[in-house]
C-alpha cells in the first residue's frame, strides 16, 4: 500500500519579498528536488507568501545540540559592553 | 535517585513557565506519545475532512462558489501536510502514519463521519465546523511543542477564511427563498450537535485532560472551549434568522453565558466506535485514493532514482548561490 522506500525530507525556506532574507517555513517530503520545489510552491505560498522559495535536504542540516546550549550561547550574556546601551553618553551629544 | 524524576520536574517547570519545547529536547516519553497521537489525529482529521466537502466541488451552484471550495480543501490537504510534518519531528514517519490510518488504527475527528447532504451543508461545515475546528486551534496555537505550535498558528491564519465563507453561503440562503432558508435550517439542525461534540466529553469524562493541562499542551478545558464557541455562535445564528435546534437554549445573565441542552454523548461514542453514518465509507475512500496514487509515488521515484544515477549531485540544484 506505502511507498516502498519513503521519500526524503525536505525544509523549505521562503522569501517572502525582495529585500528580505529567506525563513524556514516547514518541510515536506519529495523524491527530489524538482518536486520539493514545485510542492513547497503549493504547501507554503498558496496565498502570496513568497517572491523565492529554497529547498534543502534536511539531512544535510547540521544543527547544534539543545545540551550545548551554555556552552554556545552563555559566554556572550555576561558580555554586555557588546551593547550600544552600555555606554552613557550624556543627551547633549544627540542621537548616537 | 532516579534521575528521570528530575527530568520530568525540570520538564514540567520549563512547560509551566511558558518555555516551549523543540524537537531535540528532553521529554516524557508519555509526553511524547500523547503528541504523536494528537498531532497525527488531528492531520487525518484534516485529510478525511476533504471528502465532505470534496462531494460537492463539482455540484457548486456558481463558478464563484466552485472556486473557493476548490480552494478550501486545497488548504485542508495544505493542514494535513503541516501536522504530519510536526508529528514526524517527534520521531514518528509519515509511512506509519499513513498506514495506521489506512489500516483504522488511527482515529481521526467523528464529525467528519456525517454525510453532506445539501449544498448549504457546505455552508454549515465551514460555519460551525470549521468554527469548532478554530476555537480549538487558536488555543493550540500556544502550545507547548514548538512545531505542533507553529502549524497551529499557521492554519489558523488560513482557517478564518473557511469559516468566513461558510457563515456567507448560509446567509445567502437564509436571505433566500423559503425552500432555501429551510435548507439552511435544516443543516444547521444536522450539524448543530455533532459540532458541539468535537471539543469532545466533558472534563470530568476526560481522563487525559488533566496531564494535558500540566503539560501546557491544552490550554483550556473542553467545556470551556465549546462554552466560548455557543457563546460566539447563537448571535450568529440570530443574525441571519436561523434558530438554533435547543429548546433548552438561553441567556444566563448571571453567568454571563448561553445555557445549553444536555448533548447526546451515546451517538458521540457511538460514532467514535466507528457506528456513524460514514465511517466505512470515508475510510474506503481514503484506501481507494492511496491505491489509485500509487503508479504516480512509483513513477515519481523511479523518475527521481534514474535523474540521480545521471547527474553525481543529482537532487540538489547545480548553482554555485541556492539565491
Amino acid at each position: 500500500m506505502s511507498t516502498p522506500d519513503q521519500w526524503p525530507l525536505w525544509e523549505v525556506f521562503v522569501r517572502s519579498k525582495n529585500g528580505l532574507s529567506h525563513k524556514h517555513s516547514g518541510s515536506l517530503h519529495a523524491p527530489d528536488a524538482e518536486m520539493a520545489l514545485k510542492n513547497a510552491r503549493d504547501v507554503y505560498t498558496r496565498r502570496s507568501e513568497g517572491t523565492s522559495i529554497w529547498v534543502v535536504p534536511s539531512s544535510a542540516i547540521v544543527a547544534s545540540a539543545p545540551d550545548e546550549k551554555e556552552v554556545l550561547f552563555a559566554p556572550s550574556d555576561d558580555k554586555v559592553y557588546r551593547h550600544p546601551t552600555f555606554y552613557e553618553i550624556p543627551d547633549e551629544v544627540g542621537h548616537m | 535517585m532516579a534521575p528521570t524524576v528530575d527530568l520530568e520536574a525540570r520538564f514540567l517547570a520549563y512547560v509551566a513557565a511558558e518555555n516551549k519545547v523543540e524537537p531535540k529536547h528532553w521529554m516524557p516519553d508519555a509526553y511524547r506519545k500523547t503528541l504523536v497521537r494528537q498531532i497525527s489525529q488531528h492531520a487525518h482529521s484534516e485529510v478525511v475532512g476533504m471528502l465532505p466537502e470534496a462531494n460537492w466541488i463539482t455540484r457548486a451552484p456558481s463558478l464563484r462558489a466552485k472556486l473557493i471550495l476548490l480552494a478550501k480543501v486545497q488548504d485542508e490537504g495544505g493542514h494535513g501536510l503541516y501536522l504530519y510534518s510536526a508529528a514526524e519531528t517527534l520521531g514518528t514517519s509519515r509511512d506509519q502514519m499513513i498506514d495506521d490510518l489506512l489500516a483504522g488504527k488511527a482515529k481521526y475527528s467523528s464529525i467528519f463521519n456525517y454525510p453532506t447532504l445539501t449544498w448549504a451543508d457546505m455552508g454549515a461545515v465551514g460555519w460551525l465546523v470549521d468554527g469548532a475546528a478554530i476555537q480549538n486551534q487558536v488555543m493550540l496555537c500556544r502550545t507547548s511543542y514548538g512545531p505542533y505550535s507553529r502549524a497551529m498558528v499557521r492554519i489558523c491564519k488560513e482557517e478564518s477564511f473557511h469559516q468566513r465563507q461558510g457563515y456567507e453561503i448560509m446567509m445567502h440562503l437564509a436571505r433566500g427563498t423559503q425552500e432555501q432558508k429551510a435548507m439552511a435550517q435544516d443543516a444547521l439542525n444536522r450539524w448543530w450537535w455533532p459540532s458541539l461534540m468535537m471539543f469532545g466529553p466533558s472534563d470530568d469524562q476526560s481522563p487525559n485532560s488533566a496531564q494535558s493541562m500540566a503539560w501546557r499542551i491544552k490550554r483550556k478545558s473542553n467545556d470551556d472551549l465549546r462554552q466560548e464557541f455557543i457563546d460566539k455562535t447563537v448571535p450568529q445564528a440570530e443574525f441571519i434568522g436561523l434558530s438554533i435546534p435547543d429548546p433548552d437554549l438561553k441567556w444566563n445573565e448571571e453567568r454571563g453565558h448561553y445555557d445549553f441542552g444536555a448533548i447526546d454523548w451515546s451517538e458521540f461514542f457511538a460514532v467514535v466506535a466507528g457506528n456513524g453514518p460514514c465511517n466505512t465509507e470515508r475510510l474506503e475512500a481514503r484506501r481507494k485514493a492511496h491505491a489509485e496514487g500509487a503508479w504516480v509515488r512509483e513513477a515519481a521515484s523511479a523518475y527521481a532514482a534514474k535523474q540521480s544515477a545521471r547527474r553525481p549531485a543529482a537532487g540538489l540544484p547545480a548553482k554555485p548561490h541556492a539565491a
